[in-house]
C-alpha cells in the first residue's frame, strides 16, 4: 500500500485527450548552459488537490515553478490549462491566466501599508483607489480567516502575517492554481499548522495547490498527491500514507537512516561559559538581551527560536564577529568577550555560519583553499609568509576522502560544489582542528537528505570527542535529532532551558515567547479539553 | 580515454580559459585596428575625398585608402618591433606602463578600485627626483635610496586611501580621486619652490637628476628600469598566488565577509594592498623620474612629467585582466602602441592621438567580449565547438 509508485514514462494515449479541467505540464524541459534543471517533466495539478513537490534542494522544484509562473521560458514542452496550450512570457499573463505563487522570499514592499501591497502591480488607472484596496483586504481576509489590517506596514508585520498578505495578493487575482514555494521555512510550528489549514481550505474551495517543500512531516501531514524530483526528474510519485523513510529515499535515491543513533551526552568541564551577553545589530537595536548559558565538553546544547530573535548574532558575538555591548563570554576560562575573530579561532573555536555563501565560503576559491580558510598562515600550510601549495593540496585531498566531499578535483572552484557538498567543506575545515566548541548555525540548510545524515553524524561525533557544542536551528526535527538540551530564544532573551524529549506543542509555545510553564499547562489544558 | 590525472586536466582547463582570453584579446586587437583605419581614412581630406567618386573610379579612392591605411601601420610596426632600437624603446615606455598597471591589478583583487596610481605615481617622482638632484651620494647607493624613496612615497600615498577605507569606510574610488588632484596640486605647487624650482629659472622645472641617481642604460633606450617593471610583475605573482599575504588579498577581494568569519583582518588587508599597490604605482612614478630619456639622461620634474600613467594603467591593468602576467603583456602591447605611435606620426602624418584611440578600442572591445563575439562570427562559432566537444577533448 505504502510502496512508492514507480513513474513510468506517459504513454502516447495518456496525454492525447486533454479534455478535462486541470493543469498540465507536459514535458518541460529547462536547461541553463550544460545544466539540466528540469527534464521533460509531467505534472498534474487538479482543482481541489494539494499536491506536493518534493525534492531535494536543486531538483529543479523551483525552476519548474518559475517556467510555470511566466519567470523562465521553458526549452520544451508545454503548459496546459483546462485542455488549451499556454505560453506564459512573464508573471503578469500567468497570473491573467488564474496561477498565484506565494514566493519563499516575499515579493512584498516592506514601506508600504498591506492594501498598498495588494494593488501593486496592478494599479488601475492613475488614481489609486485606496478604499477599494483595503475593502479588497478586509472582504478576503474574512472570507478565507487570514486576519490582516489592511492599513499596517509590512515591516511592522511578523513574518507569518507577511506570508498571510502574499497569499492575500494571490487571492484577490482570484488564482485557480496556487504556488507555495518552501512557505514554512521562516514560521513558528503553530504558524505551520494554521497555514496547512488555510491550505486545505483553498483546496476545499476547488483551488488546485502546489506544496513545495522538502520537509517530510509537512508532506504526510497534508498532500493529496505527491511528486519526487531528483536532478531535474520526476522519479516518482507517492501516495499521502506513504512513510518519512519511503520518501526520503525516493528523494535521495538510497535509504536514508533519518534517526541518530546517539549514546547519552556524557557532560564533562565547562567549556563555554556565557555570562549577560548584551549585543546590537548594525542598526543599534539590542537584539541578543542580557543571555547567560553554560555548555559542558561532550555535549550539544540546541539554540532553537524563530529566525530573526537573535540567535545569529549570538552566534557571530561568540566568534568576535560583532562587538559585545556588555556581558562575558569565556572560553576554557579565558575570557574572549572582546576578542577577534583570529583569536577565537585560534582560542579553538569552531564556526559554521548561517548563511554559508557569504560568510562561510568563497566560490571563486579553490577547494582545496576553502578548506584552510582559517589558517592558511599557520603550519603547515604556510611557512613564513610562503604557503606551501603542496600541504593545502595534500590537506584537501585526505579531507575530500573523509567527507565524502564529491568532486573530481580539489582544484575545482569552491562554486562547483552542491550545497551540500559545499557545507561539507565549511564543516570539514572546522571539524579538521582540535576544537574547544564548536558553534554552528543552520548546518543543514538547504543540504539535502543524504548529507544531512553524514553532518548530523559528524556533528555527534564530535560532541563524543569532548568538544562543547552549540547547535543553531530553526529546524525542531534537527533540535530533536541533535540536542542534549535545549535553549529557546525569543526576541533576544531565553524563554527557558528544556531537555529534548520536550514535546513540539510546548516547544513551539516557547519559540513565541510563552513561558515553559505556562506552556506545559495550555498544552495540558488542551489535552484535557480534547479527553472530554 | 584520455587519463584522468587532475594534473593533465587542469591544464587542459586552464589552456582553454587562456584560449578564450587570447582569442578575444586577439580579435579585440584587430577590430580595433579596422575601426582605426576607417579613422585615418575619413580624417585625412586627401584621401576621404577620393570616396566622392568611388563608384567612378574605385580604385583611386581604395587604393589611396590602402596606401595611408598601409603606410601608417607599417610605420607603427616598424616603430614598435621593426628593429632593436624599436623594441628599447617599445620596453621603455612600458615599463611605467607595467608598474602602473600591477598598481590598479593588485588593488583589483582586493576589491578595490585604484584610480589613484596617477597621484601615487606623481609624489614617488616628487620625492624619487628630490633624492636625485638634491642628494649627492655616491652611485648605486643614490639610485637605490632615490628609488626606496619614490617607493615609500607612493606607498604612503595609497596607504592614506587604504587606512580612510578600513577606517571609516570611505569609498576608495572617491578617496583616490581626490588623491589625485591633491598631488597634481602638490607638485605644482613645490615647482614653485626653491626646494624644487631648478635655480636660475622662473618656469616650474627641477634640477636635473644626475647619472648616479639614474636608471642605468644597458642598449639603446633599454635601461634597469625595464627589469626592475619584470621583478615587479614577478614579485606580485608571487606574492598573490604564493604567500599568506595574497591569500587574505583575494579573499578579501572575493568576499569579504567570510573572510571576516575567518579571522583575517579586512581592514589591515585592504590597508596593506593599499600600501603595495601605492608602492608600484610609485615604481611607475620613478621609472619617470629616473629612467634615461633619448638623450640618456633623466627628464627633469615638471608638471607633465608622469604624463598620464595613472589613467593608462587602468587600462592595463583590464587588458591584463588583473593578472601579472598578463599586465606584463598588455603593458608591452601598449608601450609598442606608444613607440610605434611616434613613429606612425612622423612617416604618415598620423595623428599621435590615433594610438590613444587604438588602445581605447582595444581595451572597449575587450571589455565587451560577448560584442567581439557577436562582431566575429567566427569566433562564436569556434566557440561553441569548443564547448560542445570540450568534454571529450
Amino acid at each position: 500500500m505504502t510502496r512508492p509508485v514507480p513513474h513510468d514514462p506517459p504513454a502516447p494515449e495518456v496525454s492525447a485527450p486533454d479534455r478535462g479541467s486541470g493543469l498540465r505540464l507536459k514535458g518541460i524541459t529547462k536547461t541553463f548552459g550544460s545544466f539540466v534543471a528540469n527534464d521533460a517533466v509531467d505534472l498534474d495539478i487538479r482543482p481541489g488537490e494539494i499536491h506536493c513537490l518534493l525534492g531535494e534542494n536543486g531538483a529543479g522544484k523551483s525552476t519548474l515553478m518559475n517556467v510555470l509562473y511566466g519567470l523562465y521560458q521553458p526549452d520544451g514542452g508545454e503548459i496546459v490549462i483546462d485542455g488549451a496550450v499556454r505560453h506564459f512570457a512573464d508573471p503578469k499573463q500567468a497570473m491573467a491566466a488564474g496561477i498565484g505563487m506565494v514566493h519563499q522570499h516575499f515579493m512584498l514592499v516592506d514601506v508600504f501599508t498591506v492594501a498598498e501591497n495588494m494593488i501593486l502591480g496592478r494599479e488601475p488607472g492613475l488614481v489609486v483607489d485606496m478604499k477599494a484596496a483595503k475593502a479588497t483586504v478586509r472582504a478576503l481576509s474574512a472570507r478565507y480567516n487570514l486576519p490582516v489590517d489592511p492599513d499596517a506596514l509590512i515591516e511592522d508585520l511578523p513574518v507569518g502575517v507577511q506570508q498571510r498578505v502574499e497569499i492575500l495578493k494571490a487571492l484577490a487575482n482570484d488564482a485557480k492554481y496556487l504556488i507555495f514555494d518552501e512557505p514554512t521555512a521562516v514560521l513558528t510550528p503553530q504558524e505551520i499548522d494554521e497555514l496547512m489549514v488555510v491550505m486545505q481550505n483553498l483546496r476545499d474551495e476547488g483551488r488546485g495547490i502546489v506544496f513545495i517543500t522538502h520537509k517530510l512531516r509537512e508532506v504526510r501531514a497534508i498532500a493529496d498527491r505527491i511528486t519526487v524530483l531528483r536532478r531535474g526528474r520526476i522519479v516518482g510519485q507517492a501516495k499521502p500514507g506513504t512513510s518519512e523513510a519511503e520518501l526520503a529515499q525516493l528523494m535521495v535515491g538510497r535509504a536514508v537512516d533519518l534517526s541518530i543513533d546517539k549514546e547519552h551526552a556524557a557532560p564533562g568541564a565547562v567549556r563555554l561559559a556565557v555570562d549577560e551577553l548584551t549585543v546590537a545589530n548594525a542598526a543599534g537595536a539590542i537584539v541578543v538581551d542580557g543571555i547567560g548559558f553554560e555548555v559542558a565538553g561532550g555535549e550539544i546544547l540546541c539554540i532553537a527560536g524563530v529566525q530573526g530573535n537573535g540567535q545569529s548574532e549570538l552566534a557571530d558575538a561568540l566568534l568576535g564577529n560583532v562587538p559585545v555591548l556588555s556581558g562575558r563570554i569565556r572560553l576554557d576560562g579565558a575570557d574572549i568577550s572582546h576578542a577577534t575573530p583570529k583569536r577565537t579561532i585560534a582560542a579553538g573555536m569552531g564556526f559554521v555560519p548561517e548563511d554559508r555563501q557569504h560568510d562561510g565560503f568563497i566560490g571563486s576559491f579553490t577547494i582545496a583553499e576553502n578548506l584552510v580558510l582559517n589558517r592558511y598562515d599557520t603550519a603547515p600550510f604556510a611557512r613564513g609568509l610562503s604557503l606551501d601549495l603542496k600541504a593545502i593540496d595534500d590537506h584537501a585531498v585526505a579531507l575530500r576522502d573523509e567527507f565524502d566531499i564529491r568532486t573530481p578535483d580539489v582544484q575545482n572552484p569552491g562554486s562547483s560544489l552542491s550545497g551540500g557538498n559545499a557545507q561539507k567543506v565549511v564543516l570539514a575545515r572546522e571539524l579538521s582542528r582540535d576544537l574547544s566548541v564548536l558553534v554552528a548555525s543552520q548546518p543543514t540548510r538547504g543540504v539535502d537528505v543524504g548529507a544531512i545524515e553524514f553532518l548530523h553524524r559528524r556533528i555527534v561525533a564530535e560532541r563524543d570527542r569532548g568538544t562543547a557544542v552549540v547547535l543553531v536551528s530553526t529546524e525542531l526535527e534537527e533540535v530533536e535529532a541533535l540536542a542534549d538540551r535545549v535553549l529557546v530564544m525569543y526576541r533576544g532573551k531565553v524563554v527557558g532551558i528544556v531537555p529534548p524529549d520536550t514535546s513540539r506543542e510546548v516547544l513551539g509555545m516557547m519559540m513565541a515567547g510563552v513561558s515553559h510553564d505556562e506552556a506545559v499547562a495550555v498544552s495540558r489544558a488542551a489535552g484535557e479539553g480534547q479527553g472530554e | 580515454m584520455a587519463g584522468t590525472d587532475p594534473r593533465t586536466s587542469r591544464l587542459r582547463e586552464w589552456a582553454r580559459s587562456r584560449w578564450r582570453d587570447w582569442t578575444i584579446t586577439l580579435a579585440a586587437f584587430v577590430l580595433a585596428l579596422i575601426v582605426g583605419a576607417i579613422l585615418m581614412i575619413a580624417a585625412d581630406p586627401a584621401v576621404a575625398g577620393n570616396f566622392a567618386y568611388l563608384f567612378t573610379a574605385p580604385g583611386l579612392a581604395l587604393g589611396a585608402a590602402w596606401t595611408k591605411v598601409s603606410t601608417a601601420y607599417a610605420a607603427l610596426l616598424n616603430g614598435a618591433i621593426g628593429s632593436p632600437a624599436a623594441l628599447a624603446a617599445t620596453s621603455a615606455a612600458a615599463a611605467p606602463l607595467i608598474c602602473a598597471g600591477l598598481a590598479v591589478g593588485l588593488a583589483f583583487r582586493a576589491g578595490l578600485f585604484n584610480i589613484g596610481a596617477q597621484g601615487q605615481a606623481i609624489l614617488a617622482s616628487m620625492a624619487a627626483a628630490y633624492v636625485g638632484f638634491a642628494w649627492p651620494l655616491p652611485p648605486v647607493i643614490h639610485l637605490v635610496v632615490a628609488v626606496c624613496a619614490g617607493l615609500i612615497a607612493g606607498g604612503l600615498w595609497g596607504g592614506i586611501v587604504g587606512w580612510l577605507k578600513a577606517r571609516t569606510g570611505a569609498h576608495e574610488v572617491i578617496v583616490t580621486i581626490m588623491m589625485n588632484y591633491i598631488a597634481a596640486g602638490l607638485l605644482a605647487w613645490a615647482l614653485t619652490t626653491t626646494v624644487f624650482r631648478r635655480p636660475g629659472r622662473d618656469d616650474p622645472i627641477s634640477p636635473e637628476v644626475p647619472a648616479s641617481a639614474a636608471f642605468p642604460q644597458l642598449w639603446g633606450q633599454l635601461h634597469l628600469g625595464f627589469f626592475v617593471a619584470l621583478a615587479a610583475a614577478f614579485a606580485v605573482a608571487w606574492l598573490l598566488e604564493r604567500s599568506t599575504i595574497g591569500f587574505a588579498i583575494r579573499a578579501v577581494g572575493a568576499n569579504p565577509s567570510a573572510a571576516g568569519t575567518a579571522g583575517m583582518n579586512v581592514g589591515a588587508t585592504t590597508i596593506i594592498t593599499m600600501v603595495v599597490a601605492g608602492a608600484l604605482a610609485g615604481l611607475a612614478g620613478v621609472q619617470a623620474a629616473l629612467g634615461p630619456s633619448v638623450n640618456g639622461v633623466p627628464v627633469p620634474l615638471t608638471e607633465g612629467l608622469v604624463g598620464t600613467i595613472g589613467f593608462d594603467a587602468i587600462t592595463v591593468a583590464l587588458l591584463g585582466r588583473s593578472r601579472p602576467l598578463g599586465i606584463v603583456l598588455a603593458g608591452l602591447l601598449f608601450g609598442g602602441l606608444s613607440a610605434g605611435g611616434l613613429a606612425m606620426q612622423s612617416v604618415a602624418q598620423t595623428p599621435l592621438t590615433l594610438t590613444l584611440v587604438l588602445q581605447a578600442l582595444v581595451v572597449l572591445f575587450v571589455a565587451a567580449p560577448q560584442l567581439v563575439a557577436t562582431l566575429v562570427p567566427f569566433l562564436k562559432a569556434r566557440r561553441a565547438r569548443v564547448s560542445l566537444t570540450g568534454a571529450d577533448a
